[in-house]
């Protein structure tokens, strides 16, 4: 095994390690211990920030920059994909819809108009 | 170890990680296709794919894979790859911080165990379908195998698609972009949480906060979108409590 590859494995390694602490932080530690109650109940709004706070720069942002032109397939299939969820909302498979119908939008425009 | 392997099998058999699997399965498709495309990247940017399969299967962090790739490839200094991997990851102190009182039953191995395995749409489903920490054996033997049944549909249908990426590296070209239909699943589950007045409050200031802090680095911006989401819908409830449609208490 050359010297990079050895290199890469640890970095590898190091990774599922550091990788590891954030996910366990909070329940790693056998101690008693109580969140403030504005924390829990603070925590209902957590689940829904985090899926945005990494949805929506995936939509409107390219090479770090917010996208200038609408001509962009990731924000036709956004919206599209979101209507199908709340037409269909309740219904089952809503969540599946909103990848289908997100990806039937996005891969035409993206791969036949090249936005 | 007797009683680890009757633990495991009473999660197994209970009907809760059959409605485990179904919920994740749900968004699979996106889970998938994401994960194909992961693998097709850490092989295109120069992992070899034995070095590729490694990673896949000990850090198991789509996010993190992703932003440490172009560093490996740059043979970066390794506390700026570990402090990126670690960074990029930080959303999950909170979701550990939630998921705390569900977990603290179970001996320490466990759940570490549940730690590796927990991801985005895991979190999410099961604090979708479980408000509250059961009080009984029984609820908590529910709620473990619920998501046993979400985190390992999750694992499995992750790894599957993140290895075939590996095989298939130099077939699939990424412009193609069906990564994308990972964004997609995301936010399909995001409208299915979106319940209440503050949750779409949530949504929308973290969604504007992780645009504006984008140039932080170490991805530090979904982190400040977070907190500053749920920090201002916690002074809005303080605020006007009674207000009519702010009961954040639905689904």
């Amino acid at each position: 095994m050359s010297g990079t590859e050895f290199w890469t494995l640890g970095v590898i390694f190091g990774m599922a390690c550091v990788t590891l602490v954030p996910r366990c932080f909070f329940f790693m530690s056998s101690e008693p211990w109580h969140l403030p109650a504005w924390a829990q109940r603070g925590l209902q709004f957590a689940p829904i920030a985090a899926l945005a706070a990494v949805v929506m720069p995936e939509l409107v942002m390219a090479r770090g920059q917010l996208i200038s032109s609408l001509q962009d397939a990731r924000i036709y299939a956004a919206l599209f994909g979101a209507a199908y969820f709340f037409w269909r909302k309740g219904q089952g498979q809503a969540v599946l819809g909103t990848i289908v119908v997100g990806m039937l939008v996005y891969l035409p425009l993206h791969l036949v108009l090249g936005w | 170890m007797r009683r680890l392997y009757a633990n495991a099998q009473a999660w197994w058999r209970h009907p809760a990680f059959n409605h485990g699997v179904r919920d994740m399965a749900v968004v699979l498709p996106g889970v998938a296709a994401w994960g194909l495309m992961t693998g097709v990247a850490m092989v295109q940017s120069g992992l070899s794919p034995f070095q590729a399969v490694v990673m896949s299967l000990l850090v198991f962090a789509g996010s993190a894979q992703l932003a440490a790739m172009p560093l490996i490839a740059a043979a970066a200094p390794v506390w700026v790859i570990l402090a990126t991997s670690f960074c990029v990851n930080l959303r999950f102190v909170v979701f550990s911080a939630h998921m705390r009182p569900y977990l603290m039953h179970l001996p320490s191995r466990w759940r570490l165990g549940h730690g590796y395995l927990i991801g985005d749409f895991s979190y999410v489903l099961f604090t979708k379908n479980y408000h509250h920490p059961a009080v009984d054996e029984s609820g908590r033997r529910e709620q473990m195998a619920y998501l046993s049944g979400s985190t390992l549909c999750n694992w499995v249908g992750w790894q599957g698609s993140n290895l075939l990426g590996i095989a298939l590296a130099h077939a699939i070209p990424t412009h193609w972009g069906l990564g994308f239909a990972g964004i997609m699943a995301l936010l399909g589950v995001g409208c299915s949480l979106a319940s209440s007045h503050l949750r779409r409050v949530s949504a929308g200031v973290a969604g504007l906060a992780a645009v504006a802090a984008y140039a932080l680095p170490f991805k530090l911006n979904i982190v400040v979108a977070i907190v500053s989401a749920v920090a201002l819908c916690l002074i809005i409830e303080a605020t006007w409590p009674k207000a009519p449609g702010v009961s954040g208490r639905s689904t």
